[in-house]
């Protein structure tokens, strides 16, 4: 048996059929069996320089882990993975893997990357499907601190502190914990009871979530301080607010922000038979956007029984933001993509019910800030899109009400808290990281963000 | 998370009030302020304004009625019960600075919320006029609280049962026509009626404030569901208001938005009358 594996191309993943799965909210993505994991870890060549490991938004140590799978020390690999990331399930599921690790993978010259999220994926269920949680006793420093917000940064910076001794508190706004991983992202693209295991290994440790609980109303950061003693406060509150395009009809019904739309199926579970919460009954929709936030909500709306479903992204095929496997599954699905295409105006009915989405068609321009070729709309070439329903996936900004009710807090023009390399706001003690900095981002990058607060807020409280 | 009911009592026959254990909010809460009630697990999500708050023992009240799944699901908590979740307190407080005269005006269930109001302005000092008004006498709740803190009561009802028959824009627009003239109008109730009020005191330019109550599900700012148009621009109830300047609501557009689920609704009630009938026998 020889010691790597040259095939130029990843070991598939085996996945639902399009066609099966186009209609329920399993797990399309199956992952790897023991063999096929170590035959593709087989394909990593172990670089010295690891051009990988840099590309990673928290520098998880990839050639060692992945030496450790070929081996078939699968828990040893989790333990590699656990040293830099807190989420190896999700972030192997979720992370933009092409413009990451994998989009510097040697391998990616001739050929396929090393299918690097496949094998953190692989390891981190083998992990969770075996090992019972270990629940090491932590010693306890007396120090209080407070997390607001329990998405992937707030679990990060609540599951490093606990780990270091503190008595860490997460005040969740909604009555489900696990912020954007649960009202956010699919079932169909990450289980549920993944994110219920990340939040039991923290309880495990001593993580106390305090559910129903919107910061700023209930209890404003000042109170966290001041009244209830937390010495330290992590701000990890998420981009919430959608944004709306402006246009003509968005008020008519059957326009959907798409975190209404994802909230009602993914959080409020609208999709079972059982659940009390209503779900428009679309038949042809338009999903405005082409981030994955667009495919979640597409293959959502599909999924509900949309006999066509269209992508309306207004840039081409090259830049959509999307994940390269959530635009590939969602093309097996049958969602169709207009690329180049712009909406105008949302019409409606007399009762303020969609008619149609009225369009134009683009082409691209002179590079933009962003560097991508700016959109130009092409004179004389409106039409109008036959359509029942419009969900509007065109990002989101952070919630103002923290800035509202935190006298102090210091904001951009965006909404976006203002914070240092560290987290560090401009009200002292009070840290924050994640989308409510960045603007909506990624999984990783907020959950990086939660470890790096934590990492300040232990030695703001230890040199206090 | 639950929250227990400490106290119930059917206003009238499809309206109940709950006072529920939330010590938190009952301190934070203000006039004007709602809560996210969650009846049992897999239950929707709805908005409930908060009719009063009671420090001392941690008591939030809501009066809400009985109009779909829900609503029903509600009704058949008992003392000592619990619901599955209770957020709050959410919305931006009515203001009531600088107020001196305002007029309160509350059709049907809206006045269990027009009444906090009243009672904050008359702590402050303020003289209220409030006029309420129901269908009929078997529908009318809270008159005894309203006058307590109104220093003029006027009561509507729709067919004359009791009070002066017809609806509430009329006594409004009588006084209005005789010269009266208040700070403020301050209503709460079905979204035709406040359309009507803001049409009765547009002509003599006296600021509006109506308290709307859209569909939500998060009510923290996060679906854009409770979006609503204030003179042109898109506003969220949950974190712009619930209240808004009535001359500028497209009162319209609120209407045939309020309607998005009807046809489930209808289903949704018409299943849980059907459950509840074969629990019964």
């Amino acid at each position: 048996m020889s010691k790597f594996n040259m095939r130029p191309d990843k070991n598939p993943m085996p996945t639902q059929p399009p066609l099966v799965r186009n209609k329920n909210f399993e797990e399309v993505a199956l992952g790897y069996s023991e063999e096929a994991a170590i035959d593709e870890a087989k394909r990593c060549l172990n670089c010295k320089n690891k051009p990988c490991v840099a590309a990673c938004p928290v520098n998880v140590n990839i050639p060692e882990f992945i030496a450790l799978a070929v081996e078939g020390k699968f828990e040893e690999a989790y333990e590699v993975i656990s040293r830099t990331s807190s989420l190896p399930a999700v972030c192997g599921r979720v992370c933009p893997q092409e413009t990451q690790c994998e989009g510097k993978c040697t391998r990616g010259i001739k050929g396929e990357p090393v299918a690097i999220g496949r094998l953190e994926r692989f390891v981190a269920d083998y992990h969770n499907q075996r090992s019972e949680q270990k629940t090491r006793a932590v010693v306890g420093n007396g120090h209080k601190v407070a997390v607001v917000g329990s998405g992937p940064a707030g679990l990060a910076c609540a599951g490093d502190l606990a780990r270091l001794g503190y008595e860490v508190t997460v005040f969740e706004a909604l009555h489900t914990t696990g912020g954007v991983l649960v009202y956010g992202i699919p079932e169909f693209r990450l289980p549920k009871t993944i994110v219920e295991k990340e939040v039991q290994g923290l309880k495990d440790i001593g993580v106390k979530f305090v559910t129903d609980a919107v910061i700023g109303r209930l209890f404003t950061v000042e109170d966290l301080k001041s009244e209830y003693g937390f010495e330290a406060v992590f701000l990890g509150t998420g981009a919430g607010l959608p944004r709306f395009m402006g246009i003509r009809g968005e008020s008519a019904k059957g326009v959907f922000s798409a975190n209404e739309f994802l909230t009602r199926t993914n959080l409020m579970k609208a999709y079972q038979p059982d659940s009390a919460t209503p779900m428009f009954p679309a038949k042809r929709v338009a999903v405005v956007g082409g981030g994955n936030v667009a495919m979640d909500a597409a293959r959502s709306a599909k999924r509900l029984g949309a006999e066509t479903v269209y992508i309306v992204y207004r840039r081409s095929e090259q830049e959509l933001p999307a994940r390269l496997e959530e635009i590939e599954h969602a093309k097996e699905e049958e969602i169709e993509f207009l690329f180049l295409t712009n909406p105008v105006e949302i019409l409606t009915d007399a009762e303020n019910n969609v008619k149609a989405l009225k369009c134009v068609r683009m082409e691209l321009g002179e590079p933009d800030a962003s560097g991508r070729r700016r959109p130009v709309e092409k004179n004389g070439s409106e039409f109008e899109l036959n359509v029942d329903c419009v969900i509007l996936a065109l990002g989101t900004s952070p919630n103002p009400l923290m800035k509202r009710t935190t006298v102090g807090l210091e904001t951009k023009p965006h909404g976006e808290i203002i914070a240092d390399e560290n987290g560090r706001t401009s009200i002292e003690g009070v840290f924050a990281g994640g989308d409510v900095v960045t603007g909506s981002a990624t999984v990783i990058l907020a959950m990086g963000a939660g470890k790096t607060a934590a990492k300040a807020i232990h030695e703001y409280i230890q040199s206090e | 998370m639950m929250y227990r009911i400490l106290k119930r009592e059917n206003l009238n026959d499809t309206v109940t009030r709950l006072d529920v254990y939330a010590p938190y909010i009952a301190k934070k809460a203000l006039a004007g302020q709602f809560v996210i009630v969650r009846a049992n697990e897999r239950g929707e999500r709805i908005p409930l304004t908060i009719a009063a708050c009671d420090r001392k023992n941690g008591a939030v009240s809501i009066i809400f009625q009985v109009v779909g799944a829900t609503t029903m699901e509600l009704n058949e908590k008992q003392e000592g019960d619990s619901v599955a979740d209770f957020v709050g307190p959410l919305g931006t407080p009515t203001q009531l600075d600088g107020l001196k005269k305002v007029a309160v005006v509350g059709g049907g269930v809206g006045c269990a919320i027009a009444l906090p109001v009243a009672r904050a302005l008359k702590e402050r000092g303020a003289e209220v006029t409030s006029i309420a008004g129901f269908r009929n006498r078997e529908l009318v709740i809270l008159e005894d609280e309203f006058r307590e803190v109104s220093s003029r009561f006027i009561m509507m009802t729709d067919d004359g049962s009791y009070g002066e028959q017809g609806n509430v824009c009329m006594p409004l627009n009588r006084l209005l026509e005789a010269g009266e003239r208040f700070d403020e109008v301050i209503t709460i109730g079905p979204l035709v009626m406040m359309k009507f009020v803001a049409k009765t005191t547009e002509p003599y330019h006296i600021k509006t404030v109506a308290s709307m109550n859209p569909i939500m599900i998060d009510g923290t700012g996060m679906c854009g569901c409770c979006r609503v148009s204030v003179g042109g621009e898109m506003k969220f109830a949950c974190i712009d208001g619930p209240d808004f300047d009535a001359h500028l609501i497209d009162f319209d557009e609120a209407m045939k938005r309020s309607k998005t689920y009807a046809p489930f609704e209808a289903q949704a009630r018409e299943k849980h009358c059907n459950l509840y009938k074969k629990e019964r026998n």
